[in-house]
C-alpha cells in the first residue's frame, strides 16, 4: 500500500480545500473527540500504540513527547509545528502544506487538545511563500467554519492557530532556535535543559513537532493506533514520506510503509537514471552518513535497518548518486553548507565548519596535501559531541562517512590533482 | 517613513502574537519594508521598524543580519536565487548557474546594468525532487533547463 496517511487526499481535485478534505472524512476525528470529550490521556495512549516517531529527523516517539507536557499546569501552553524544512534533500512538508493543509490544521488542533494548549504556531520557512499562502487560505476556511477560534463547535475548547514566516536560516529548524525565531530574535539554539516542555515559547510549556508528524495524527485517530502500527514495524509505525532526489528517473515524494526495501523505493522512483549505475545513497538528508550503493540495496527504509548500515533514517530524504558522482566534490558542497549555516555560538562548530569547508574545497580543487585527510577526520572529531545543537554533529557526520567509504577518491585528488570520475553535471 | 499600507500589514502580524510580544512581528516587518523598498533594507528602515515595534535598534540589526533573505545592498528588480546544494548539484545546477551568468553577464551578488536582475546562490530550497530549482520573488521555478530559463527571463523582462 501507499499514500494512506499524509498523501491520502492528493488525488482529489483541489485537494487543499476544506470541501475536498471534508469529503474524505476530514475534521471527523477532532469533531468526535470534542463531542465525546475523550480524555487526552486516552488519545495519547492511542498515539503511543501507533508507534508514530517524529518525522523531523530525530525519530522521537510522538506520544511520549506529548505525555511530557504539564497539561494541567495553569497558564498558556503552545503547540508549534516545524515547517522549516531546510535539510538538503528534504521536501515533503512543502507538499503537505500545498496539498493537504487541513490535515495539518486538524492534527495541530488535536495536539493542542491533548497537551492543554489553546494556541499554536506553524513556523514555515520564508522561501515557502506559495505553500504559506495555501496554508493561510486553509486557516481562513477553518476559522470561517468554526473549526478554529473560541469555543470550537460549542465544545468549550478554544484554539488559535497562526503561521510564522522564517527568513532564511537552516538552523531555525532546530527546535529551540525556532522558538527564539518566533520570539523575534536571532535563530540561535538554546542550551537544553530546560526543555521546551517546561520552558518553551515565551517561557511557556511547548511541544514542537514536525509537519508530517502532526499531519499524521488525524489518520491515526480515525483509523486507530493499531491500524497505523500495522502499516509499519513494531517500533516504527505507519507509512512515511520519502523524498527521493538525485540521479533517478522519477524523483519525487513517495509515501510508503516503514520498512519498505530501498530497492523497491528506488524502483518506484524509476530506478537509477538511464544508462547509469548506483554508486552511493545518502538515506536521510544531508546530515546522515552516506552508504555505498550495493550495501544500500540490501537495506530497508526503517530506523534499525539503516542504522545497521551505519547511517540514519533522518527525515527520509533519499539522495541517490550514480557512478558519475565525484565524492570530494559533493562533500565540499555539503561542508560549505554547514559552514554557511552555523549560527556561530559554539567555537567547535563555528571554527570547525570553516575548516571542513576550506579543506574539502582545496582537496576538490586539487590543492590538497597528504595531511589534509587526517586533518578532516580530526576536525570532525573535535566538533562531535561538543556543541549546543546537533548542527555540529550534522556537519561532522558526512565528513566521517565520506572518508570511510571513499577515501581512495580523496587520495586520488591529492595525488593526481584531479577527479577519478567524469561527470556531465 | 513606513508607509500606511506597510503599517497595516505589520499590524496584522502583531495581532498574531501575545500582546506583550510585539517583537515577534519583527521578521515580518523587515520583510514588508524590504519589499516596499525594492528588495533591500537600510539602517534607517531598521531604526523605523525598531521604533514601531518598541525594540532596541540593536535587536533589529541582529535579526536583519542573521537571516539570509534580508538584503543590505540593492538588488535587481528580480532577484534570482539559485539553489546549488546537493540534490540540485546532482541534476546540474552548475549548468543553470553558467547559463544565467552568461545570459546576464553578472556573477553571484551582482546586479545587471539595467537594474533588472541580480543573482544569488542559495542553500537548499526544499524542493529537491524537482531539481534544479530557483526562487524568484514569491515563486519557485523547478526542473530548470536552458529553454525554461530563457522563457522565464523574457517573461520577467516583459513584466517590468
Ligand atoms: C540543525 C537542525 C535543523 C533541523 N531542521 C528541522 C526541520 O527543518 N524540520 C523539522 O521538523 N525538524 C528539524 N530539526 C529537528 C527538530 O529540532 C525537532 O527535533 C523536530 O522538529 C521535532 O519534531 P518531531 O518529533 O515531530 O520530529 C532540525 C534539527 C537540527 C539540529
Ligand atoms: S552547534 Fe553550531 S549551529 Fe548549533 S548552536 Fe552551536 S554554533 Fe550554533
Ligand atoms: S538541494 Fe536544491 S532544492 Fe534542495
Amino acid at each position: 500500500m501507499a499514500n494512506q496517511v499524509c498523501f491520502r487526499n492528493n488525488h482529489l481535485e483541489n485537494s487543499w480545500t476544506l470541501a475536498a478534505y471534508q469529503s474524505s472524512g476530514g475534521y471527523e476525528a477532532v469533531k468526535k473527540i470534542l463531542s465525546e470529550k475523550t480524555s487526552p490521556e486516552e488519545l495519547i495512549d492511542e498515539i503511543k500504540l501507533s508507534a508514530l516517531r517524529g518525522r523531523g529527523g530525530a525519530g522521537f516517539p510522538t506520544g511520549l513527547k506529548w505525555s511530557f507536557m504539564p497539561r494541567n499546569a495553569p497558564g498558556q501552553k503552545y503547540i508549534v509545528c516545524n515547517s522549516d524544512e531546510g535539510e538538503p534533500g528534504t521536501c515533503k512538508d512543502r507538499d503537505i502544506l500545498r496539498y493537504n493543509p487541513h490535515q495539518l490544521i486538524e492534527g495541530m488542533l488535536i495536539a493542542g487538545y491533548c497537551i492543554g494548549a489553546s494556541a499554536g504556531y506553524n513556523y514555515i520557512r520564508g522561501e515557502f511563500w506559495e505553500p504559506y499562502s495555501r496554508f493561510e487560505v486553509a486557516l481562513e476556511e477553518a476559522r470561517a467554519a468554526g473549526l478554529l477560534g473560541d469555543n470550537i463547535l460549542d465544545s468549550g475548547f478554544d484554539f488559535q492557530l497562526h503561521s510564522h514566516l522564517g527568513a532564511g536560516a537552516y538552523v531555525c529548524g532546530e527546535e529551540t532556535a525556532l522558538l527564539n525565531s518566533i520570539e523575534g530574535k536571532k535563530g540561535q539554539p538554546r542550551f537544553k535543559p530546560p526543555f521546551p516542555a517546561g520552558f518553551g515559547l515565551y517561557g511557556r510549556p511547548t511541544t514542537i513537532n514536525n509537519t508530517e508528524s502532526l499531519a499524521s495524527i488525524p489518520v491515526i485517530l480515525s483509523k486507530g493506533g493499531q491500524w497505523f502500527l500495522d502499516q509499519g514495524l513494531p517500533n516504527a509505525g505507519g507509512e512515511k514520506l520519502f523524498s527521493v532526489s538525485g540521479h533517478v528517473n522519477r524523483p519525487g515524494n513517495y509515501e510508503v510503509p516503514m520498512g519498505t526495501p530501498f530497492s523497491e523505493l528506488l524502483e518506484m522512483a524509476g530506478g537509477v537514471r538511464d544508462g547509469h549505475q548506483l554508486k552511493a545513497v545518502i538515506p536521510g538528508g544531508s546530515s546522515t552518513p552516506v552508504v555505498p550503493g550495493d550495501q544500500m540495496m540490501g537495506i530497508n527504509m526503517d530506523y534499525d535497518s539503516i542504522a545497521s548500515a551505519g547511517s540514519m533514517l533522518g527525515a527520509g530524504s533519499v539522495i541517490v548518486m550514480d557512478e558519475t558522482t565525484c565524492m570530494p566534490r559533493v562533500l565540499a558542497r555539503l561542508a560549505y553548507f554547514y559552514y554557511e549555516e552555523s549560527c556561530g555560538q559554539c567555537t567547535p562548530c563555528r571554527e570547525g565548519t570553516g575548516w571542513l569547508s576550506r579543506v574539502t574545497q582545496r582537496i576538490e580543487d586539487g590543492n590538497g596535501a597528504q595531511a589534509d585527510i587526517d586533518l578532516l577526520d580530526s576536525v570532525a572529531g573535535n566538533i562531535e559531541g561538543n556543541t549546543i545543537c546537533a548542527l555540529g554533529d550534522a556537519a561532522a557526520m558526512p565528513v566521517r562517512s565520506f572518508l570511510k567509504h571513499y577515501r581512495d577518491e580523496f587520495q586520488h585528488h591529492i595525488d593526481h590533482k584531479q577527479c577519478m570520475v567524469t561527470s556531465d553535471w | 517613513m513606513i508607509s500606511e499600507a506597510a503599517r497595516a500589514d505589520i499590524d496584522r502580524w502583531v495581532e498574531k502574537y501575545p500582546e506583550e510580544q510585539k517583537q515577534s512581528a519583527v521578521m515580518a516587518a523587515l520583510r514588508i519594508v524590504q519589499d516596499e523598498n525594492g528588495g533591500s533594507i537600510t539602517t534607517e528602515m531598521m531604526d523605523e521598524v525598531a521604533a514601531y515595534l518598541d525594540m532596541p535598534p540593536i535587536n533589529v540589526y541582529e535579526v536583519a543580519t542573521f537571516y539570509s533573505m534580508y538584503e543590505h545592498k540593492p538588488v535587481g528588480k528580480h532577484k534570482l536565487c539559485v539553489c546549488t546544494n546537493i540534490s540540485c548539484m546532482l541534476r546540474n545546477s552548475k549548468g543553470v548557474v553558467d547559463h544565467l551568468q552568461e545570459k546576464l553577464d553578472i556573477g553571484f551578488g551582482e546586479v545587471t546594468e539595467d537594474g533588472m536582475f541580480s543573482l544569488k546562490e542559495v542553500e537548499c530550497l526544499g524542493a529537491c525532487v524537482n531539481a534544479p530549482v530557483m526562487q524568484v520573488g514569491e515563486h519557485y521555478h523547478e526542473q530548470l533547463n536552458p529553454e525554461k530559463i530563457d522563457r522565464l527571463l523574457d517573461e520577467l523582462r516583459q513584466e517590468s
